[in-house]
């Protein structure tokens, strides 16, 4: 079951050490590059949202991603960062306990893990790591389980408890970079610049993939999340295996991708973090976006996506 | 069967890397967690300069409720407020000031208060006047200008509460034999601690500064009580018959 992976894992296959190429090729450069473009442009997004405010003195966002209000109307809260006051014995008010609510039903909707690949600002450098990583041909390292982060999810919370104070922000990276970006305090960069080195001498997607407790409680939330991504295409599948090589958690493929290995084609697992860089690289446009409801499944020697999913919204839009 | 025999030693192969590896992965995330442990309690106290926004509660309460958001910092129209780097003192990211850089203005509509999103700046603090950030204390009699006999004043003339928070107290000036001395004096009870005067102390270093209200005021024992107080309450005294002592006065024999 695992030969698939065991092969990428070790031995990258040469077609795919620069992989979309292939898909560059036969869909051309947006479609090849479709949600990378779109991930990176709702990162900066979300980030000027912020920044109009210190910049010119227009706010639309104010605060971090730990809690902020949008407009002056929006509060958005963090659920884990409340977890943890909670932990710590302080029942918040109602307007961060509304705006954890908001946060929550959000991500219920959109994909837990979204919220790594197209929000969380260390995203990108973890993906500079791993883009590096692949183009100097740095084997996988060392053995670290990822269920690593449930233990660390779990330890904030045990240490939030024990300490009454949220601890775990004292070092969190993500809202340590986020402060850095908008308020200008520095340590957010070195903890940032200690994690990228880890990424990329380490372990491969060592951070996010095994570590960040942040990615494993968006993880939890992914599992009932309604948006998924689906290998509805999965018939056309020639074995490129680019996939696997551009996935942060290539785990959650095969189920998918494979028949027999898993309940269908939609991708379950809350570890997808639904950056679609999977239905990027895909030459054969296996990957759609979909809901997990969606069981549906292109016939064999059916070419180009379904056409009936969200997909639609965001690909080529009749370039075919 | 020798299918299954090879299996089963896979198996127990395999189950004992997982164990093995799980283990590996509880240790790292515990060693992770008495450092986060330490850590923690390193970041409890505040040091003795930095204060917290109006409202804020006690310092072990407020380190549970604040999120770090800076919802407060920005809401701050004199830019008083900053989040803390690590390494500045008061715990990761959360907002305190430095009387003697920027000060509170005690504005009437408490803005912070009214920006903090999960009650880690207490809502229940309505009246500006009621805060309690810090306590000032006039920490060096030895250089005030004030005490040194001159009319410097400002830190009085600076306190929003003037006359109620900080007022000034007459004394003989020995030295001179014939001058006054204007003691500039806080009355804890009243002072805000907003730091308007140890921003405005015209010396090098402040003679007056704002000091957490942890270590710039004592308490008394929970069991004391205040005699005269107890008399008034009680509407007389509390012992009715005081037994008339004998008077041993010099001269009087009993
Ligand atoms: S009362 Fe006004 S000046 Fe003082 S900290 Fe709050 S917002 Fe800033
Ligand atoms: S607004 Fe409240 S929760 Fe946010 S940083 Fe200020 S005190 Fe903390
Ligand atoms: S800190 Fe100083 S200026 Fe502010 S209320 Fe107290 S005595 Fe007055
Ligand atoms: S401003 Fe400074 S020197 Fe002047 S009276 Fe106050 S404490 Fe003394």
């Amino acid at each position: 079951m695992t030969a698939a992976r065991t092969i990428v894992a070790r031995h990258p296959p040469k077609s795919a050490a620069i992989p979309g190429r292939a898909a560059r090729a036969r869909h051309g450069w947006w479609t090849a590059n479709r949600f990378l473009v779109l991930r990176r442009a709702a990162q900066l997004g979300f980030l000027a949202l912020f920044l109009t405010g210190p910049l010119f003195g227009f706010w639309i966002a104010k605060g971090t991603l730990a809690s902020s209000l949008t407009l002056n109307v929006l509060p958005l809260t963090d659920p884990l960062v409340l977890a943890q006051s909670l932990g710590a014995r302080h029942w918040p008010e109602a307007t961060a306990l509304l705006g954890a609510a908001i946060v929550l039903a959000v991500y219920l909707v959109l994909g837990g893990r979204t919220y790594c690949s197209w929000v969380c600002p260390v995203n990108p450098v973890t993906d500079l790591a791993a883009y590096l990583r692949r183009r100097l041909g740095i084997a996988r390292g060392g053995p670290v389980k990822s269920s690593i982060r449930l233990w660390m999810l779990a330890m904030i919370l045990i240490v939030a408890a024990l300490t009454g104070t949220i601890a775990w922000e004292l070092v969190n990276p993500i809202t340590a970079l986020w402060r850095t970006l908008v308020f200008g305090s520095l340590f957010g960069l070195w903890l940032v610049a200690a994690i990228f080195v880890f990424d990329l001498f380490v372990v491969r997607d060592g951070w996010c993939g095994h570590v960040c407790p942040v990615g494993a409680f968006y993880g939890l939330i992914g599992r009932a999340a309604l948006m998924r991504v689906s290998a509805r295409g999965r018939a056309r599948c020639d074995d490129c295996l680019e996939c696997y090589v551009v996935c942060p958690e290539d785990h959650v493929i095969t189920p998918a991708l494979r028949e027999g290995h898993g309940p269908g084609p939609v991708i379950l697992s809350g570890d997808c973090t639904a950056c679609g860089r999977c239905a990027d690289v895909c030459p054969e446009r296996v990957f759609v976006f979909t809901h997990r409801f969606d069981r549906t499944l292109d016939a064999a020697g059916a070419d180009g996506p379904g056409n009936t999913s969200m997909n639609d919204l965001c690909t080529d839009g009749g370039q075919r | 069967m020798a299918d299954e025999s090879t299996m089963t030693g896979k198996d127990a192969l395999s189950r004992r890397k997982f164990l093995h590896e799980s283990a590996r992965a509880a240790a790292v995330v515990c060693a992770g967690g008495v450092g986060l442990v330490a850590l923690a309690r390193q970041s409890r106290a505040l040091p003795a300069n930095a204060l917290r926004p109006p409202g804020a509660r006690a310092e072990q309460k407020f380190q549970a409720a604040c999120v770090r958001c800076g919802l407060c910092v920005r809401d701050c129209p004199y830019h008083t407020l900053k989040l803390a780097d690590l390494g500045a003192g008061p715990a990761h990211g959360t907002p305190y000031f430095i009387a003697r850089d920027v000060p509170c203005e005690m504005c009437d509509d408490i803005p912070c208060v009214k920006a903090c999103p999960t009650g880690a700046l207490d809502k229940s603090l309505t009246n500006i006047d009621d805060a309690k950030m810090g306590i000032a204390v006039l920490v060096s009699r030895d250089t005030c200008l004030n005490f040194l006999g001159l009319r410097c004043d400002v830190c009085y003339r600076s306190c929003p509460l003037i006359d109620k928070a900080i007022t000034l107290e007459e004394r003989h000036n020995q030295r001179t034999g014939r001058h006054a001395i204007l003691e500039p004096t806080v009355h804890a009870d009243k002072c805000t601690g907003c730091g308007k005067c140890e921003k405005s102390c015209v010396l090098e270093e402040a003679a007056i500064k704002v000091l957490p209200a942890a270590l710039a005021r004592g308490k008394i024992g929970e069991h004391y009580r205040l005699g005269w107080e107890e008399k008034k309450k009680a509407g007389g005294a509390l012992v009715p018959d005081l037994i008339e002592m004998p008077k041993r006065l010099p001269g009087i024999s009993p």
